[in-house]
Order: structure tokens, then C-alpha cells, then sequence
């Protein structure tokens, strides 16, 4: 009954993923004094999984072939 | 270039081009030609949530905690990616109820109280000021940073009288044109379309100037990313900046801040406004849900660097901070970059104050004042008076005074505190709107006296742990608030709440204000049922997803004038604007007149709605009260409303259901109507094959009779010859007739069976004797090979023995004469036994091998090669072997001889006696 209950199970999962990387103690795995190429690995891993986040969430959501489906099974 | 003139000149330009952006706005959104209809526009103006504080305060921030600045752009994102249930559930409740603000929101959600709406106001209002301090500070410092140019800090506030402050005149102009844009028409509806455009052109602005500030630090004053980071980490104290757990004080404030300011994205005035009222279309949340958090990683992609830039360029200058933006730029005399900056940070200061101010304004004229002025007699309620401009009036008035609020706490508090640390405060009062909304969209249960409890609470708890200290380290309560606790009570401390101790002041309030404002909402909402004005919004909020839901209309009973109704909407809409909207409600319900509408429950409630657009759902609901005699309805009559609501549900899901397996059905009916139409043309194909069968042998008799008849001097030979085809044609009627009777019999199940203990053995041995005159006319020889002794079956002797003749007689007839060879095979398995007679005649094609076993149908081309037998041997046969649970089939190559086989289980006891 719900449109796109699909999408909206997928961008939770992705809210449950973003909780873990932004948190402790996944983040302080990174955090310490290092570099990646030549970035401080906090701010490398911070700006990584940020990006990497937003293109996830990008994906969920402007899936067109899903979207057909979803709109007809709905 | 950096002279006051100048830089106030290039100010009131920009103004004046997002005014004009403005205006193009509202003019093309009166045409109907929307130009914020766009996804990307919404996700630019979702981006007002960045504001002075972000363009300039996160340098500041990182300057100090390093990464620390991140989690308020974290926190927005994660919830951005629950944007696809939380923010469409808020849209759509707030578009089926013309939701006005959030207070508006919460009020609605509550049975509509105004009690609520305006303690909501108060507290938004209460804990945005210091936000909009916030801006005033920053604009004000960065313009006194600007024409001090080239000093690179400004010269200290003297304290001097009011009208010689910057910051003053420059509330008054913010106030000025926060009037033009949000309050300049005359209708005073919740949509601002010229003002979001405004806004979506200030965050392109801000994020370029600050992405420029951020190349250029980068690229300009160091050489790349890379070599920035480097020397930064050479030096030790700068090195820690770049880790979370040394540079901010734990991960608890960490986790703290990511809650805070997921809640703000959701809860702020302004966030609400742009996201919820102003949305065009819930097709829009899709892009935004990305884009948004895209947005904010650009903006914030160059703070670090530039925080680090300026610690090392200006280290031991006692440069501020929260100015590096600025003074980056300065101290390299890149005059018209600093320029670019100081407008970006007006584009951020701006769109801040001008969306929050409108959202406080509505809140304080819909929630606040309103019911206060209809609740005095003296407003004279049932004059006819038009009341539009009042309702601006108060709106342009709330601008005025919240932004002179917000200069008071500026002047009271502002200097104490660093960008970040005021914008906490507020971010921290609109988190306690958060148990009140979301519990109020996701549980039936919450009820008025709850959400008053649980704000009353939370608020309580924020003001005593951050807004009071606040005042007192700006000196204005005294500083033994702070290290003794209220009246020197330790336990008391504020930011050691009840000794707690160990989490930084805004976990400590985060902490405290939410223990209190959810423990009050769930208890104080768990003391008494719902009413029934409580029950009936719950499920417009809670159910707001569900496509069938009761509309409000269903929830209304009474009587009213349609006259009245339209007489009060346009003293709040304007009576032009009122006419039209019933004009139109008129047409929608096949009514060219609307003086002919009847005031039935969906009028009062279109009128409702409309009221509700104006001043706030609580306001509208007690001005239609005032002029519609209501019957107020008990809580079991809403629960009966809801219950049939839900059982319409029900009914459609059964309904949906049951349409569904009609459509199975029918398919099944189509498929059955289909074999039988195949039945029948089989049927009209056999009447055809039989009057073509039984025309055959009855031509020739008639035929040869003919001729016996008309001519008697036929010789005597002659005479015997046509008698005897005469007797063999008849004899092949009477046997079609016979097999044709057979046939219907066996297909109709009219068939006697005579079924016993059969010894296959002797059938076959018996049927080669009833055939052997036939073999030996033709000189055709016959082998048998039977097995030793086979288990008895159960069946019809005469059938089968029927059956074997059959394909004997088939046999011989398709074999050479006097070199043909006949063999006839029992074979006995473990479950079945097995008969096959094979020939060494001509065999039979392939594609003749299934249509043999046809009625009427026989081997070899028909027009060629006259037909022999009946053309029912073996069907009939076939039918036989069947109904006693056996296979009868045709092995052959063309040219090697044919075998036709049958096998009969041997465990049949079930055959033949059911059919």
C-alpha cells in the first residue's frame, strides 16, 4: 500500500550503515594521527564515507527501473 | 575598494537583486508558472540550514576542536536518508491540514489547542533569539572587520549608546526587508514562493564565496591540499586538530552534537518552513534527500584547511577565529575575494534571518497573538470587518520584535560566546519539540496535557542548563551560578545537574532535557484516554501515509450558514479572495451559483482549511466554532467514525481482494468456454468424418443395386459379383455403425465392462486364432513369443482380445503379401505387462504417428492411397487399453516396420470399476 516501500527499506538500511561509520567506535579506528594520501586519515575517512553515503542514498532513490515497479505493485 | 560606502553600497545592491529575485517569484507564481518547482531549488533552499554559523563559525569551530565541526553536518544527513518516511509523513499531514508552522503542527496534532501552539511559540521564540543574535554578531563583526581593512581585528565594541551600534541598524534593515519579502502581499496565506527563490540564489552564493575562500587558502596561499596538511602536521599541537577523540572533547559530545542537529534539520522554525510548508510537490523530498546532504559536504569540504591556514598564517596575532573566512583573504590584499566574502556572508546571514523570522512571525501571529485578540470581547468578533490587514500588521510587528529580541541578547549575551556556542543553545531548545512531534505522528496515545508536560519540562531543564548560563558568563546573573549551583545548592550546578558530571554542557542539557520532556510526555499522555478531539487528529497524523484515511469533514456535526462561513473567510482572506475560493469549491461540487451551497459538514471544513492557511489550525478552528453551531461529538462517536473508517478499509482490501479472484475466475471461465468451443468443432469435425464414412459404403451399394435393378440381362457372374460387394459394403456399415456405437459408448462411460481375472497369455493366443484365416489368405507369417506364465490382470476379456485383434488385423493389412512377417510379443515386468505387434510393412511417418490414434484418421496419404478399415480400430483401441490404466502407442521408421505396443499395470484393481 505504501509507494516505495523498497526505497524507504533501502534508505534505512543506509541511515543504520551511516550511524555505525559516524560513530564510536568505528570512527576511532580512525582516529589518530596519520595521513592517507596525504590527508589526515580522520578527515580522509570522515569526507570518504560522507561521499560515499551521499552516493549511496543517490542511488537508492533515483532508480528508475525500481520505481516502475514499484509505482504499479503500489 | 574597502571603505564603508563601498562595501554598504555592494550590500544593498545584493539586497536589492534577491529582492528583485523575489519579486519575479511571486509574480510568476500568481501566473501559475511556478519557478521553485524544482527539485534542485528545494534542496538549495533546504540549505539555509547553513548560516553564518556554518560560513564562518565552523572555521572557528575547527580552529579549536578540529573535526569537532563535522557532526552538525552529519547529523542532517543521516536523518536526510529517513527524509523518505519522517519528512513525507510531516509534507503530506501538513498539506491535508494547511499546517501553518510547527507550532501550528503541534498544535493541530493535539486536538488543536491553542494552550499548546502558543507554548510551542514561546519556546521557539525563546530559543531562536539567540540564533538570530548569532547572525546580527556576525554580520556586524565581519562588516567591522571590513572597513578596518588592512587592520585584521577589529576595534572592541566601545558598549557605546544603541545608536551609534552597527548591529542595531543592522536588525532594523534586516527587519526591513524581511518585511518585504515575507509580508509585502496583502494575503496572508502560508507560501512564500519569491522568498524561497531568494534563498535557493543566497545558498549558490554563500557556497561559491566560501568554496573561492577555500581554493584560494589552498592553492593560493599554500601549494595544494597536500602541502596545507603537512605542515600542519609538523606541528604536534596543530596535528592533534585532526583527530576526533583530542581535538573534541569524546565522542559522547560527539554523538551529541550528531543527535542535536539531525533534530534541528527536522525542528527548526525555519528548516520547517522551507521543507514542510513551502513544498511544492512531495516529488521534490526525492532529489532533495541527496542533493541536500551533497551541499553540505561541498561547503564544508574546505573548513579544515582553512581553519589550519589560518592558525599557522596568523599563529600568535590573536586573530579570531570565526573571522579566518575573512581575514584569509585580507591579510593577502585580495580586496575583491574579501568583498566575495563578506557577501556570502550576508547571502548566509540573510536567508537565515528572513525564512526564521517569517516562520517566528507566522508562529507568533497564528498561535499567539490571534487567540488572544479573538478571545477579547472588545475585538467585537461578529463586526464585519475585514481583518487581512490586521493579520499583516501583527505579522510585520512579530518581524520587528523578534529581530529587536534578538539585538537584546546580542547586546545582553553575545559577546561571550563563539558562533558555535550560540547556536547550540537554540539547537538544543528546538530539539524539545522532538518527543512531542515525532510521538505525536508515530503513537495514537499521546495526548494534550502530555505534550504540554513534556515541553514544559524539556524547556524548563534547557533554560536552567545552557540559557541561564548563558546570561550569567556574560555577567548579567551572577557567576556563582555557574560554579555554585541556584542558592549555592551544589546539586544545583547547571551544568552538573544532580552531580553529573563529565559530559559537556550541551550532552549535560541534551541529556537532562530529554530524561525530563519524554518522561513527562509518556506519563502525563498515559494518565487519561485521548479525547475525542485528541483521537480524531491522532488519526490524521498517525495515519497521514495511508491512502484511506477519515478526512475531517467525517469528524464535524452540526449545522451552519454558508453565508456566515463566507463572510468569516473573508475577513481574514480578504472578501475578494474568500469569494473565489468558494466560487471554486462551488464549481468542483457541480454548483455554478455558491450562493447555493449548502453548509454541510465538507463546507465547513473547506472553510476550515482555509482559515487554517491564514491563522494557524487552532485559531481557525475556534473562529468556526464562533459561527457554526456545533454539535461536539463524544469520544465513542469518534471512535465509531474511526472504526468505520478503518472497517471501510477493510472493505476495500476484501473488496480488492475479492475483484482479484473475479479476475481469476473469469480467466478460468474464458480457458473452459475455450475447450468446449474446441469440444464442439471437434464434435462437428466427427459428424462430418462419419456421414463422410457411412456415405462411402452406401454410395457402392446404392450404386451396384442401380445397376441390378435397371438392367436385368446382366450375365450371372456379374450378378454374384456385384451381390457380394453389396454384402461386404453392407457388412462395413453394420461394422462402422457398431464401432461407432462402441466409441460412444466408451467416451459417454455408458460402456459394460466385464471385468475379471483376465490371463493375458490366452487372449493373445485366442485373438492370433480368430486372425489367422487372414494371415493365411495373405501368406503372412506369424511368430509368436509369449512368456512363460504371466500374473493375471484385472480385466475385460473381450476388450482386450478386441484390442489385439485389432492391431493384428491392422497388421496385415499393411504387410507384403507372402513375404510379411507378423511377431507378437508378452513381456511381463515388475509392475506392468506389455504386448507389442510388430510388422515389417511400410512403416509409418513420423508426423503420421500422433494422428493415427485420431478418430477417422489412418496412416499414409488419403489421396492417394484408398483407405483401408474403418479409421476407429485404433482409437477405440486406445480407449480400451486407457480405462484399464495402460499406454498404447506406435514405434516405427518409415521402411522398417511398425510396432504398436500396449502395457497394462498389473496393480489395476482400481481401474475399470470407477470411471
Amino acid at each position: 500500500m505504501q509507494k516505495s516501500t523498497l526505497t524507504g527499506q533501502r534508505l534505512v538500511a543506509v541511515f543504520l550503515v551511516g550511524c555505525i561509520l559516524f560513530n564510536y567506535p568505528v570512527l576511532s579506528l580512525f582516529d589518530r594521527v596519520a595521513t592517507l594520501f596525504d590527508l589526515p586519515l580522520v578527515f580522509a575517512y570522515l569526507f570518504g564515507a560522507w561521499g560515499g553515503l551521499i552516493l549511496l542514498m543517490a542511488w537508492v532513490v533515483e532508480r528508475r527501473s525500481d520505481q516502475r515497479t514499484e509505482r504499479s505493485g503500489g | 575598494m574597502l571603505q564603508g560606502p563601498v562595501v554598504i553600497a555592494v550590500s544593498f545592491l545584493y539586497l536589492a537583486l534577491l529582492f528583485a529575485v523575489a519579486y519575479w517569484g511571486d509574480k510568476r507564481a500568481d501566473a501559475g508558472r511556478s519557478i521553485i518547482s524544482n527539485p534542485t531549488i528545494y534542496a538549495l533552499s533546504m540549505a539555509v540550514y547553513c548560516t553564518t554559523w556554518t560560513y564562518y563559525g565552523s572555521v572557528g569551530r575547527a580552529a579549536v576542536t578540529g573535526v569537532g565541526f563535522l557532526p552538525i553536518y552529519l547529523g542532517p544527513t543521516l536523518v536526510m536518508t529517513l527524509g523518505g518516511f519522517l519528512l513525507l509523513k510531516m509534507i503530506r499531514t501538513a498539506k491535508a491540514n494547511r499546517i501553518t508552522s510547527i507550532a501550528d503542527f503541534i498544535a493541530s496534532r493535539y486536538g488543536k489547542s491553542q494552550l499548546l501552539g502558543g507554548l510551542v511559540t514561546v519556546i521557539a521564540v525563546i530559543g531562536i533569539v539567540p540564533y538570530i543574535a548569532l547572525q546580527l554578531k556576525a554580520v556586524a563583526s565581519s562588516y567591522d572587520l571590513i572597513v578596518g581593512y588592512p587592520a585584521l581585528i577589529a576595534p572592541a565594541e566601545s558598549g557605546s549608546s544603541i545608536f551609534a551600534d552597527t548591529t542595531f541598524y543592522i536588525a532594523l534593515i534586516l527587519a526591513t526587508f524581511t518585511i518585504l519579502f515575507g509580508t509585502r502581499h496583502l494575503d496572508a496565506t502560508e507560501r512564500h514562493e519569491g522568498m524561497v527563490a531568494a534563498v535557493a540564489l543566497e545558498s549558490v552564493v554563500k557556497l561559491m564565496a566560501f568554496g573561492a575562500v577555500g581554493l584560494f587558502v589552498t592553492f593560493g596561499l599554500y601549494g595544494g591540499i597536500g602541502d596545507l596538511f603537512a605542515r600542519a602536521m609538523s606541528d604536534p599541537q596543530l596535528a592533534k586538530l585532526t583527530a576526533v577523540a583530542s581535538g573534541s572533547r569524546s565522542y559522547a559530545t560527539w554523538f551529541s552534537l550528531t543527535l542535536l542537529a539531525g533534530l534541528a534539520i527536522l525542528f527548526l522554525p525555519r528548516q520547517f518552513q522551507v521543507t514542510v510548508v513551502e513544498n511544492v510537490s512531495e516529488a521534490q523530498l526525492k532529489r532533495a534527500i541527496w542533493l541536500f546532504p551533497l551541499y553540505l559536504l561541498l561547503i564544508n569540504l574546505f573548513v579544515l584547511p582553512i581553519a589550519l591556514g589560518g592558525l599557522m598564517r596568523f599563529a600568535g596575532q590573536g586573530v579570531d577565529a570565526d573571522t579566518f573566512v575573512l581575514t584569509l583573504p585580507m591579510s593577502a590584499q585580495q580586496e575583491l575575494l574579501a568583498l566575495l566574502v563578506f557577501v556570502g556572508g550576508l547571502s548566509a546571514a540573510t536567508g537565515m534571518v528572513i525564512v526564521e523570522t517569517i516562520a517566528l512571525s507566522t508562529m507568533v501571529c497564528n498561535d499567539l497573538v490571534m487567540p488572544l485578540l479573538l478571545r477579547t470581547k472588545t475585538l467585537a468578533l461578529h463586526t464585519e470587518r475585514d481583518l487581512s490587514g490586521l493579520l499583516l500588521s501583527i505579522r510585520r510587528g512579530a518581524i520587528v520584535l523578534i529581530l529587536l529580541l534578538g539585538y537584546l541578547y546580542f547586546r545582553l549575551a553575545g559577546d561571550a560566546y563563539a558562533l558555535v556556542g550560540i547556536g547550540l543553545i537554540s539547537f538544543s531548545a528546538v530539539a524539545q519539540f522532538a518527543p512531542a512531534m515525532i510521538g505525536g505522528m508515530y503513537w495514537r496515545g499521546g495526548t494534550r496535557n502530555g505534550a504540554l508536560a513534556g515541553l514544559l519540562a524539556g524547556f524548563a531543564v534547557w533554560a536552567y542548563t545552557l540559557l541561564l548560563p548563558s546570561f550569567s558568563k556574560s555577567g548579567w546573573l551572577p557567576a556563582s551560578f555557574i560554579s555554585d549551583g541556584l542558592f549555592g545548592i551544589t546539586l544545583l550546578k547547571p551544568h552538573q545537574l544532580f552531580g553529573l558530571a563529565g559530559l559537556d554542557d550541551i550532552s549535560h542539557c541534551l541529556f537532562w532535557s530529554f530524561a525530563a520532556n519524554i518522561g513527562a510526555y509518556v506519563v502525563v499522555s498515559l494518565l487519561r484516554a485521548p479525547t475525542a478531539a485528541e483521537a480524531s487528529q491522532a488519526t490524521q497524523f498517525v495515519d497521514a501515509l495511508k491512502t484511506t484515511r477519515p478526512v475531517g469533514s467525517a469528524l464535524w456535526r452540526g449545522s451552519a450558514d454558508a453565508a456566515d462561513l463566507v463572510a468569516l473567510v473573508g475577513r481574514f482572506l480578504g472578501p475578494v479572495r474568500a469569494e473565489t475560493a468558494f466560487a471554486s469549491y462551488a464549481r468542483r461540487h457541480g454548483l455554478a451559483d455558491p450562493s447555493k451551497l449548502e453548509a454541510d459538514a465538507d463546507l465547513v471544513h473547506y472553510a476550515e482549511m482555509l482559515l487554517a492557511g491564514a491563522i494557524g489550525s487552532a485559531s481557525a478552528r475556534a473562529m468556526v466554532a464562533s459561527v457554526a453551531k456545533e454539535e461536539p461529538l463524544s469520544l465513542p462517536e469518534v471512535m465509531n467514525i474511526l472504526d468505520e473508517a478503518s472497517q471501510l478499509r477493510s472493505y476495500s482490501r476484501e473488496l480488492e481482494r475479492k475483484s482479484r479472484e473475479l479476475e481469476a475466475a473469469t480467466g478460468e471461465l474464458k480457458a473452459a468456454n475455450e475447450q468446449l468451443l474446441e469440444v464442439d468443432r471437434l464434435k462437428d469435425d466427427f459428424m462430418a468424418s462419419v456421414s463422410h464414412e457411412l456415405r462411402t459404403p452406401l454410395t457402392s451399394i446404392r450404386a451396384f443395386s442401380e445397376i441390378l435393378r435397371d438392367d436385368p440381362k446382366t450375365a450371372l457372374p456379374e450378378r454374384e459379383r456385384f451381390l457380394g460387394i453389396i454384402v461386404s459394403e453392407t457388412e462395413r456399415l453394420t461394422r462402422l455403425v457398431n464401432q461407432i456405437l462402441d466409441m460412444a459408448k466408451i467416451e459417454s462411460g455408458n460402456a459394460e465392462w466385464l471385468v475379471e481375472d483376465v490371463d493375458l497369455n490366452s487372449v493373445v493366443e485366442q485373438s492370433m486364432a480368430a486372425t489367422s484365416q487372414l494371415f493365411r489368405d495373405k501368406g503372412v507369417a506369424l511368430s509368436l513369443d509369449l512368456a512363460s506364465s504371466v500374473p493375471l490382470i484385472r480385466g475385460d476379456r473381450d476388450r482386450l482380445m478386441q484390442v489385439v485383434i485389432n492391431l493384428l488385423s491392422n497388421a496385415v493389412k499393411f504387410v507384403p503379401p507372402n513375404d510379411g512377417r507378423v511377431t507378437v510379443r508378452l513381456m511381463a515386468d515388475n509392475d506392468s505387462l506389455r504386448v507389442s505387434v510388430t510388422d515389417n510393412g511400410p512403416g509409418i511417418r513420423l508426423e503420421d504417428q500422433a494422428v493415427i490414434f485420431d478418430r477417422f484418421r489412418q496412416g499414409g496419404d488419403a489421396m492417394t492411397s484408398k483407405p483401408t478399415g474403418t479409421g476407429l480400430g485404433l482409437p477405440i483401441s486406445r480407449k480400451i487399453v486407457e480405462y484399464f490404466g495402460g499406454k498404447l502407442w506406435v514405434e516405427s521408421e518409415p521402411g522398417q516396420g511398425a510396432s504398436f505396443i500396449f502395457s497394462l499395470p498389473l496393480n489395476n484393481n482400481e481401474n475399470g470399476t470407477n470411471e
